[in-house]
């Protein structure tokens, strides 16, 4: 076996955190969610500790605690900004973080989505991801009034998992595959030497090295060539979060970095045992698909005070914390041990939620990589300048260049 | 004109995808880099502009069945580059060109929203309408809108993304730490909605941003683009010409606007222009025939009497003769993606015209072209420049300018260098910004919390 190291970490910023109550933590900064400065802070602390990438959550909807139905709760965050534009507007603030934004792709056009991550990806000089996100409910379907959402099939149910069962519409997924393909098309619809400023022919391209990429689908069609040239990256870091076989599938055949929720290190090898069944069977892309656990974490130097702090945020929500990832309570050494035994179960990295922000980011920046790095199980430099590069994925070549 | 010195306001347009930007000057950088929207940015704000002002075109023009490849070819998307200039700038306006026909209002509105909180208020929406099917082979709505309705779509859609905007009042987030309460209304950013175009209902995710709603541009000089201006726009991006046709459409606009219960500053006219300086006035003279030249190659001079005519005409000489054949009427099929084709009403008429002219003047092709299309609107010293821009606001030609360079992206350093600093002295141009807000910098009342929506415009 080889030495445990944790190739990959990354962060997962929302709100005040993951935890319903964590506005109310002493450090909390719940008056200034929507302010540049603090997602910029964010951004600078999990760039101090040589993050892979921070993604930042986005939806359609408003907030709610319900399951798929808006609620009437006050004493929880309510009110977000577009992801993309909060990644973009930190870009020019870091230099080495990847920055990867929620954007949905339901009832969002291709189009729009794909110029607007190969920008982020110009401004960022090649940082740039997405975790692609699926709409599932209706009332979110109303907020664009263009379409009601196809009806879920029988066997729709995917993992069971209690508390949150999770409902994979097998259309929507499909759908979802559809647009993934059409963004990444559209990012390669440029070659990289398009741009040839030919002043003895006037030509300011070859259009010959632009291409329409002519997709259609049941969902729809689109022309192209992009309005925006190939991204520095080629293909930005294209991620999702899955919590079963449907969810797996479409990350084999669509993404670069799939999110998943093990509950334990047996949980963590069984499914990827699943996923790389499923890569030999589905998966067209050269590079293998990088397996992120989801943890989320309340983190303190103690454990006793981690838990009471847990109980806490608990009883001001007035219910206990559940998830569809495991929780993990307790020090920055702990957690080491649970990354790095995860590890071992075939695990390539790890996106922690921090149950309260900024506390547990600077728990994870400060308590757990210099953990890790004294244990020489992370490294000690950004080793690469592009977030592709951070993953240790190569700069793909473009689909359409002849040969 | 009262004896009141008027104010002047200024705006930086990036440098744009047409035969105006010369992209095959060794001065010229690139388009797409990030590093060039900063250099144009910061020289703005540097000079104390109003605003940066950012165009766009969903999809690749084409001529003759193919992409048109003699211009700058290549745009960023609009919110993400303004969102990563509020990064690095402080106090500059930042206004997007986003289009009503293939966006939603609760996504547009969205992002508007967020790019004003994340720029501190400083976030413009130029409102565009699309018409073609061609444009519309890229978005999943597809088809076209008919000519006829294009504007009742924007309106509707501007007037549906308002209501988004005020679904908020602005004072219900209070997150009070001790009580636990986050928010004072649970049913804050409700909506519904529905008209002719849109039937949308839930609540808007995005609290009210800093200028509550961003500030509205309206481009285009038609009757019907002049009365939503009028209704409500904060400001008109404008063709400029002469001084009396400035005049004109300044009184036309600002006379419509008390029939909205607006006063003549709610809506500021601000004309597209270009420059040149030199030295002395027959230096910038010549070097503005040089950029003409370098404008409007033989190439690009065919493609133009190709977008009139509406015919292929890559046989004809650029320095010879024009055709004598007529306009090809109906449908333009030459060219596609390109607003400019709906301007020549008569392209037969037209096509007379610029024959007498080149007749008359004994000019080929290539000569005609530069003489017929968009010339330089400021050309002389620096101190020349400025008593013409100053002249043409004082006498009611405008209230500013959008200025257009014609190099990306070091094309404004020199007016910041050299005409600003003139129009500062002379007591017209701020020598410092006084408000952190766009509106502030506009002048433009504040945004009333609740507007009544389309019930109070007459749809036209």
């Amino acid at each position: 076996m080889t030495a445990a190291y944790v190739r990959h970490l990354a962060v997962a910023l929302e709100g005040a955190g993951w935890h319903p109550a964590s506005w109310r933590e002493p450090q909390a900064r719940p008056g200034e969610l929507l302010t540049s400065r603090y997602w910029a802070d964010l951004v600078h602390e999990a760039e101090s500790g040589l993050l892979d990438f921070v993604t930042i959550e986005d939806g359609l909807a408003l907030q709610s605690s319900a399951p798929g139905a808006p609620d009437d709760r006050l004493d929880q965050v309510r009110g977000r900004l577009d992801a993309v534009l909060i990644a973009a507007r930190v870009a020019p603030l870091t230099t080495r973080i990847g920055l990867v934004p929620v954007a949905t792709v339901t009832h969002t056009e291709p189009f729009h989505i794909s110029k607007a991550l190969a920008t982020l990806d110009y401004v960022s000089s090649g940082r740039a991801g997405w975790q692609a996100q699926v709409s599932r409910h209706n009332y979110e379907a109303a907020l664009f009034g263009r379409r009601a959402l196809p009806a879920p099939r029988a066997d729709d149910a995917d993992v069971p998992q209690a508390p949150y069962p999770v409902q994979a519409n097998t259309d929507l997924l499909e759908e979802a595959a559809d647009f993934v393909e059409v963004v990444r098309r559209l990012w390669d619809s440029w070659e990289d030497d398009a741009e040839i400023r030919d002043v003895s022919t006037g030509r300011f391209i070859d259009r010959d090295r632009l291409h329409y990429i002519d997709f259609e689908g049941p969902w729809f069609k689109v022309k192209g060539p992009s309005i925006t040239p190939r991204p520095p990256q080629g293909q930005p870091l294209v991620t999702a979060r899955a919590h079963g076989t449907r969810g797996y599938r479409f990350a084999v055949r669509s993404t670069d970095v799939v999110y998943v929720t093990p509950l334990d290190d047996q949980q963590a090898r069984l499914i990827r045992a699943e996923v790389s069944q499923l890569e030999a069977e589905l998966r067209t892309s050269d590079e293998p698909l990088r397996i992120f656990a989801d943890i989320v974490v309340f983190l303190d130097h103690d454990e006793g005070l981690a838990r009471a702090r847990k109980a806490r945020l608990d009883a001001l929500d007035g219910a206990g914390y559940t998830s569809d990832a495991a929780v993990f309570v307790g020090t920055p050494s702990q957690l080491a041990d649970l990354l790095l035994a995860w590890s071992g179960a075939g695990i390539d990295g790890f996106r922690l939620r921090p149950g309260a922000l900024p506390h547990d980011l600077v728990a994870i920046t400060r308590g757990l990589v210099p953990v890790l790095q004294g244990r020489d199980a992370f490294r000690r430099g950004y080793e690469s300048t592009t977030l592709r590069g951070h993953l240790g994925l190569g700069r793909p070549a473009n689909r359409f260049t002849s040969v | 004109m009262s004896g009141t010195v008027k104010q002047i306001h200024l705006a930086a347009h990036f440098p744009g995808v047409n035969n105006t930007t010369v992209w095959s000057d060794p001065e010229a950088g690139s388009h797409i880099e990030f590093s060039s929207f900063v250099h144009l940015a910061q020289t703005a704000e540097r000079a104390k502009f109003d605003f940066f002002f950012l165009a766009e075109g969903l999809r690749l023009r084409e001529q003759g069945g193919k992409i048109y490849d003699l211009d700058v070819v290549g745009r960023p998307d609009t919110f993400t580059v303004l969102a990563a200039l509020a990064a690095v700038t402080e106090r500059l306006g930042l206004t997007g060109t986003i289009n009503s026909t293939f966006n939603e209002p609760y996504e547009v509105a969205r992002q508007f929203a967020s790019l004003d909180h994340l720029s501190e208020g400083r976030a413009a929406w130029n409102v565009v309408t699309s018409w073609d099917a061609f444009t519309g082979e890229n978005f999943r709505r597809g088809g076209y809108l008919p000519q006829s309705e294009r504007y009742g779509r924007a309106k509707q859609f501007m007037y549906t993304a308002w209501e988004l905007f005020d679904s908020w009042r602005g004072d219900e987030i209070v997150a009070d730490k001790e009580s636990g309460l986050f928010i004072t209304d649970a049913g804050a950013g409700r909506f519904a909605h529905r008209d002719d175009f849109f039937d949308i209902s839930g609540q808007f995710n995005v609290p009210r941003s800093p200028q509550g709603r961003p500030v509205i541009f309206q481009a285009g000089d038609s009757d019907e683009g002049r009365e939503f201006a009028a209704a409500a726009a904060d400001a008109i991006f404008t063709r400029h010409g002469t001084l009396e046709a400035g005049q004109a459409f300044y009184a036309d606009v600002k006379g419509r606007l008390g029939r909205y219960g607006r006063s003549r500053d709610d809506l500021k006219v601000l004309p597209g222009v270009t420059f040149v300086l030199g030295e002395t006035e027959d230096e910038a003279k010549e070097l503005a025939h040089d950029v003409r030249l370098k404008q409007v190659s033989g190439q690009t001079a065919i493609k133009f009497l190709e977008q009139l005519w509406n015919r292929d005409l890559s046989s004809y000489d650029p320095d010879g003769p024009l055709p004598q054949v007529d306009p090809q009427l109906g449908e333009n099929t030459i060219a596609r993606g390109r607003a400019s084709v709906r301007m020549y009403k008569d392209p037969i008429q037209t096509a007379k015209q610029w024959r007498e002219l080149a007749e008359a003047k004994q000019l080929s092709i290539r000569e005609l072209i530069i003489e017929v299309t968009a010339r330089q609107s400021f050309v002389g010293t620096p101190y020349q420049v400025a008593t013409s821009m100053n002249d043409f606001v004082q006498a009611d030609g405008s209230d500013g300018f959008i200025v257009v360079p014609h190099i990306t992206p070091g094309g404004l350093d020199d007016f910041a260098d050299q005409v600003v600093p003139l129009l500062q002295e002379w007591g017209v141009f701020r020598t410092d910004y006084e408000g952190t807000t766009l509106r502030d910098h506009l002048g433009l009342p504040p945004v009333p919390r609740v507007k009544a929506p389309a019930t109070a415009v007459a749809v036209g």
